[in-house]
């Protein structure tokens, strides 16, 4: 059951990040990445990291894509036109990424050599008073410091936002 | 396991049914009472007091003609209110109507699933549904649409906000994300609930709720008199039911959730030793005999066979609610129900009473009211549970 639920959401996320760079719309590359992030929540529930799935979709697919859907809204972009590809493209774009897909298969043949099977069920740390006390003991650090970031960006997008106005 | 995918079956099509039902009849709720505030009768002729009106409304939006204008964008135009009814129906799963029910030896919990992340479920639920609108209004290739959307998806994410933090106040007391267990957390009356503690919370909750289902008086994306009809001007027949359908289905899931949190669920105010399982009997019978009352004093034609069968009726009631074997599910069932209508009368309350805001009083309430206190509340709640603990 997991298998096919694994398979079926890991196609659609594909599927739906494929489709972001071929459409032309912004709207409909939005609501392709919508896809991918609401697939990938559900790949997250299925390795049993409930609380991932449940941050995935309230922050990045309701609260992201939803100002990513508002700017688009409000700039009132229409479709793309499709530029022709550069000569270089057309000869060098197939084998650069046969040559991407085959170091990534060597990397990966290379340091994960035998990987056991993720099963459903397998782990159990992913509940939201698991991730929480992984949060402020464990990683205490890296998360005050992620923190710190997000607040000096706040600062700096209240400063040039200050800057348009005067 | 057989017995648990029919029992689950079962539970999912009574929820369905049930909801549905009374999201009908809550529009029907609205217009009486809006009508009452006003001195009106509102609906009145199809059926005795206009309690038929909801069916003669789905054949009229059902019977309707499907119109789809040239100009729009097709799929997204038939896949946004698709995705509205979707979202605001999502969230029924977890909420807990009441404890365990048994049934022909079964016992089985009232309510559909149990998560235990269930709040921040709802949570995801209701800020997908924000695409619906937003992407109705788009899709329908017109200025007054587009305006809707945009002002739908900058209002929710702004009162999204201090909904969240609203909402993590309780759960700091509570200690836990699982709705059934936040509902038992706070058993044993009035004082145990998470009202009195957080009444601030409880109050920046509902304000964002009103924020969140685009209500009076933040009905901004459908304002008529400067939208014409807003979002969903493009959308006729059905589409523009399942909108509607999806405000009055997040109504209801915002108001239990509001019950869940603060009310303490299907909690009784205060203990039965003090007659508190009387008390639906007593609203009852009190209701009966009025009934019976104005029954020997008809002041219309149809009054002496009306009054006399309702009267009965609500007697009945009374007395069932007096039945040892169905108290133990049926007392909850009617104070979860009890609680979630009183809020959702102040949704209607609140439209029959406000003026709408202005736009830029909604954004400047939220952001420069609103969260900040939202947050002050959750710093003060935190302090305090860490002291105490």
């Amino acid at each position: 059951m997991d298998v096919i639920l694994f398979l079926v959401f890991a196609i659609i996320a594909v599927v739906s990040a494929v489709n972001v760079v071929v459409q032309t719309h912004p709207i409909s590359s939005a609501i392709s990445l919508i896809g991918v992030m609401g697939s990938l929540a559900v790949l997250y529930l299925l390795l049993g990291a409930e609380f991932i799935a449940a941050a995935q979709v309230i922050v990045y697919a309701g609260a992201v894509m939803v100002l990513f859907i508002f700017v688009i809204l409000l700039l009132n972009a229409g479709a793309e036109t499709k530029g022709g590809r550069s000569f270089m493209v057309q000869l060098l774009g197939v084998p650069l990424l046969i040559a991407l897909l085959g170091l990534l298969a060597f990397f990966v043949q290379r340091f994960f050599p035998r990987g056991t099977m993720v099963h459903f069920g397998g782990f159990t740390g992913g509940t939201a008073q698991a991730v929480g006390r992984a949060l402020f003991t464990t990683y205490l650090l890296p998360f005050e410091v992620t923190s710190l970031l997000i607040l000096i960006a706040i600062l700096g997008a209240v400063v040039l936002a200050r800057k348009e106005i005067d | 396991m057989n017995a648990f995918i029919i029992i689950s079956l079962i539970k999912a099509l009574v929820v369905a049914f049930v909801l549905l039902t009374a999201v009908a009849y809550l529009q029907w709720v609205e217009r009486k009472v809006i009508a009452h505030i006003q001195v009106r009768m509102g609906p009145y002729r199809v059926g005795p007091h206009g309690l038929l009106q909801p069916l003669a409304d789905v054949i009229k939006l059902i019977t309707e003609e499907d119109l789809v204008p040239p100009y729009v964008n097709k799929p997204l135009y038939l896949f946004a209110p698709f995705l509205a009814v979707c979202m605001a129906l999502l969230s029924i799963a977890v909420i807990p109507f009441g404890p365990t029910i048994n049934v022909a030896g079964y016992s089985t919990w009232m309510q559909l699933t149990d998560l235990n992340i269930g709040v921040l479920y709802i949570l995801a639920a209701s800020s997908m549904g924000v695409y619906g609108i937003a992407l109705a209004g788009w899709a329908s290739n017109n200025k007054y649409a587009l305006l809707g959307g945009l002002r739908s998806s900058a209002q929710m994410i702004s009162y999204e906000l201090p909904m969240a933090l609203a909402i993590a106040s309780p759960l700091l007391l509570s200690n836990t994300l699982s709705l059934r267990e936040l509902v038992g957390k706070q058993a044993g009356g009035i004082l145990h609930w998470n009202l009195l503690p957080q009444i601030v919370a409880f109050f920046i909750f509902l304000i964002a709720a009103f924020a969140e289902t685009n209500r009076v008086p933040f009905d901004l994306p459908e304002a008529e008199n400067e939208l014409v009809a807003g979002f969903h001007v493009e959308y006729s027949s059905m589409k523009f039911a399942s909108f509607f359908m999806a405000e009055y289905l997040n109504m209801v899931t915002v108001s239990a959730m509001g019950t869940l949190l603060f009310l303490g669920g299907w909690d009784a105010p205060w203990s039965p030793q003090y007659g508190a399982n009387l008390i639906p009997s007593i609203i009852f019978a009190i209701s009966g005999l009025t009934a019976l009352y104005h029954a020997g004093h008809p002041a219309r034609k149809m009054d002496k066979y009306t009054f006399p069968a309702f009267g009965i009726l609500f007697l009945i009631v009374a007395g069932v609610f007096l039945l040892p074997i169905v108290q133990s599910w049926l007392l909850p069932l009617f104070w979860f129900c009890a609680k979630t209508g009183a809020i959702l009368f102040a949704f209607i309350w609140v439209r029959g009473t406000l003026p709408r805001f202005r736009y830029d009083q909604l954004m400047a309430f939220a952001w420069k009211f609103l969260f900040p206190v939202a947050m002050l509340n959750l710093l003060v709640t935190s302090f305090l549970v860490a002291w105490f603990s």
